[in-house]
């Protein structure tokens, strides 16, 4: 068996990285599986809902809710490569269900147990250093709804920080929105394209070749706005970058 | 100003102004700079401890506002001075120009008041043929120009310095320079003489004390200070929820006022004016009145909205928003911009007039960390989406089609499988190297201004059995 570990969780692999980027599902996948994790894929897995919950739509986004519940009602933990969409179980799940206990009861249980993906290796598994090895200058932008909603900050830069041969650059405003904001980056995409502007102008300025990020929708917005730019600067996921060099807990 | 009802417009008048974009982003950079620097100072932790402290006494207060309101106005009362509770805008402005017209008054002087604008008083006053002077340096620059407040702590942030220089030279006897200095002695020079004749003074509240019914007025310029004292008349505008029960509670709110508008250790004046001269003092009014603003408060007590009430006005959460500084404050079209407009303007004035405002923010929840009362701007923008949606029922027809769609589709594996398999396969026309630059609406609103990544070749769900072949069960 891959990973050998006693740890359980199920992977809760979120629309955006399913149908758009499936190689971070990949390094995630490896990754956790190295780290001695025994992982799971739950059938029946879609959305978590963020999109219809922001634009204020919570009776339907409710109904997708509820089956995203009832799909990891048996898992042990449930781990996501999305600050935003973790963070939309953390505070949207229980807000959605203010009115209905059991499901309130149903949802707070749900949250209890799911972390987004640094956040569980660096308090789950109390790892810090995944073995990686990458030898480039990298910074990495702070998605604001995994910090100040979750509360996860430091753990994918500590992570990234111990991987072997990087050359981590602090971003200036890191925690500067990046503009993205669901809908808000297509019904007011002209404001969006100025914040996100302003984000690329900070990226390019550390002269990074590489942008990690914890959230996939703004790293899709801050690398749809640098390939539009024409900037070379590859956008990666924190799972990418540790799933680089295969590292000394490769199997 | 004209009121242009499309925010959509009027956000593109903003975009459409660098002068005025660039005045903001370095107003905005430098008070916010400011203000980290000042809670780097006092230290986080300890920085998270008066902002409790604070939200409480403000919580506290919004709680019982029945019976601060009764104690304050008791006070005023006590201290020979007059109070008018006006329920609406309209009330108080007419409370304030019938007085006017009884004093007989020409020149009016005002200190800097958010409720004075939000009542459209100088207008009204100057019907009656007063002159009404604006005495903050902001606020005197605005009223030159013709414009309203784009900032709730710096009025004319959206002005640079060759403006400024424009709109005094326009009423200045001598050519004035483009250098700070010099521009602001020109305004001292030309305010001070207009002090000596006032014939009502006018000032905001910060914060009224309901166990003594003293007035704070908090100004770096000393213009408030200079009107409490020199006004015959002082009239007195607050909103009803600016109360603090006692002095010491004042103490907190202050410190965490000033650190939070501008990054100072206290406002430079912080002026207690409380009734009317004693016989013995040589400094304050003959007559004091105090106007007590509802225009849409009280409604949201005991609401879910309650505690938008906390706001002390201080500004920071408009300096903390990314939206703010790249459209700067007019395109919000009220009184009140940013986080804190985008829940206000839509409470006070209505979700029809101004819903699409709780749109106009990327729930980024960078003003929730900013504001130092700790009120949850960014759970009520949601809420004000979910009432616009569900409440009131005035989604737009599109997205309530598209978010039932959604959550039919996304509710079944099956379903949504087929859907993003059926999108796969006809996504080909659009894809060039894995990426998509160009396209039909609605994914036109994003390739505008970015490229977007084409749906996998293999979706991620299609390669986990393959993943996972070595694992047992």
């Amino acid at each position: 068996m891959i990973g050998g570990g006693n740890l359980k969780a199920s992977l809760f692999i979120t629309c955006i990285a399913d149908l758009m980027y499936a190689d971070v599902g990949k390094s995630m996948v490896r990754v956790l599986k190295r780290n001695g994790v025994d992982l799971d894929f739950p059938e029946g897995q879609t959305c978590c809902g963020q999109p219809a919950f922001s634009s204020g739509y919570y009776k339907e986004t409710a109904v997708v809710a509820k089956k995203v519940i009832e799909v990891f009602e048996k898992s042990e933990r449930v781990v996501m490569p999305s600050g935003s969409c973790a963070a939309m179980i953390h505070h949207g799940y229980p807000t959605l269900f203010d009115n209905d206990p059991k499901w309130k009861k149903r949802a707070e249980e749900f949250v209890a147990k799911t972390y987004e993906f640094s956040q569980f290796i660096v308090d789950v598994l109390g790892i810090q250093d995944v073995g990686a090895t990458f030898n480039k200058k990298v910074t990495y932008h702070s998605s604001c709804h995994m910090t100040r909603l979750l509360g996860v900050e430091e753990q994918p830069k500590i992570l990234l920080k111990n991987v072997k041969g990087i050359d981590f650059i602090e971003l200036p405003f890191a925690f500067d929105c990046c503009g993205f904001g669901g809908t808000f980056s297509m019904k007011m995409k002209d404001i969006s394209a100025e914040i996100v502007d302003e984000k690329v102008d900070h990226i390019i300025a550390t002269g990074a070749e590489v942008l990690a990020g914890s959230d996939l929708t703004c790293l899709m917005n801050i690398s749809g706005r640098l390939s539009r730019r024409g900037s070379r600067i590859k956008v990666m996921h924190v799972a990418q970058v540790l799933d680089q060099g295969g590292g000394k807990n490769a199997f | 100003m004209h009121f242009e009802p499309s925010f959509q417009k009027r956000y593109h008048k903003a975009l459409s102004d660098p002068a005025m974009i660039k005045a903001v982003k370095n107003g905005t950079g430098r008070l916010r700079g400011q203000r980290a620097a000042s809670i780097e100072a006092v230290g986080p932790e300890r920085w998270m401890a008066f902002r409790d402290r604070a939200e409480a006494i403000r919580l506290h207060v919004i709680q019982h506002l029945d019976q601060y309101l009764e104690q304050l106005v008791d006070n005023v009362l006590k201290k020979g001075g007059h109070v008018c509770l006006a329920r609406t805008g309209e009330e108080a402005v007419q409370y304030i120009t019938s007085l006017a017209q009884k004093k007989n008054a020409k020149s009016i002087i005002k200190s800097k008041s958010m409720v004075s604008e939000e009542i459209h008083l100088n207008h009204q006053l100057e019907k009656l043929g007063c002159e009404v002077i604006e005495s903050d340096l902001g606020e005197y620059i605005i009223q030159l120009a013709g414009e309203t407040p784009s900032h709730i702590i710096a009025p004319a942030m959206h002005k640079n310095r060759n403006q400024v220089a424009d709109l005094f030279n326009a009423v200045s006897k001598k050519k004035l320079s483009t250098e700070i200095a010099d521009l602001c002695g020109f305004a001292r020079e030309h305010l001070r003489e207009k002090f000596l004749g006032i014939d009502i003074g006018i000032t905001g509240c910060n914060f009224a004390i309901a166990d003594s019914g003293a007035i704070t007025i908090c100004t770096n310029e000393g213009n408030a200070r200079i009107i409490s004292a020199l006004s015959p008349t002082l009239v007195t505008i607050m909103g009803m929820e600016r109360i603090l029960p006692s002095i010491e509670d004042l103490a907190v709110m202050l410190s965490l006022l000033a650190r939070s508008a501008t990054g100072q250790k206290l406002t430079v004046y912080n002026t207690l004016s409380t009734g009317v001269r004693d016989e013995n003092e040589l400094d304050g009014p003959q007559e004091f009145h105090l106007v007590i603003v509802d225009n849409g408060r009280s409604k949201l007590l005991g609401t879910k909205y309650e505690k938008v009430l906390n706001c002390i006005r201080c500004g920071s959460c408009l300096n903390a928003c990314p939206v703010y500084r790249n459209i700067g404050g007019h395109a919000y079209g009220w009184v009140y911009p940013g986080p804190i407009g985008a829940v206000l303007s839509p409470l006070f004035q209505g979700i029809d007039k101004f819903g699409e405002l709780a749109y106009a923010t990327t729930l980024c929840g960078a003003c929730c960390f900013a504001c130092p009362v700790k009120i949850p701007l960014h759970d009520m923008l949601y809420a004000l989406r979910n009432d616009k949606v569900e409440l009131e029922n005035k989604g737009e027809l599109a997205e309530n089609i598209a978010y039932k769609g959604w959550s039919a589709t996304f509710a079944s594996m099956s379903r949504y499988r087929f859907s993003v398999r059926m999108a796969r396969r006809f996504q080909f026309p659009l894809v060039k190297a894995g990426k998509i630059a160009y396209g039909p609406p609605p994914i036109s609103d994003w390739l505008k201004h970015r490229d977007m990544p084409a749906l996998s070749d293999k979706f991620f769900h299609e390669i986990w059995p393959e993943l996972n072949k070595d694992r047992k069960e």
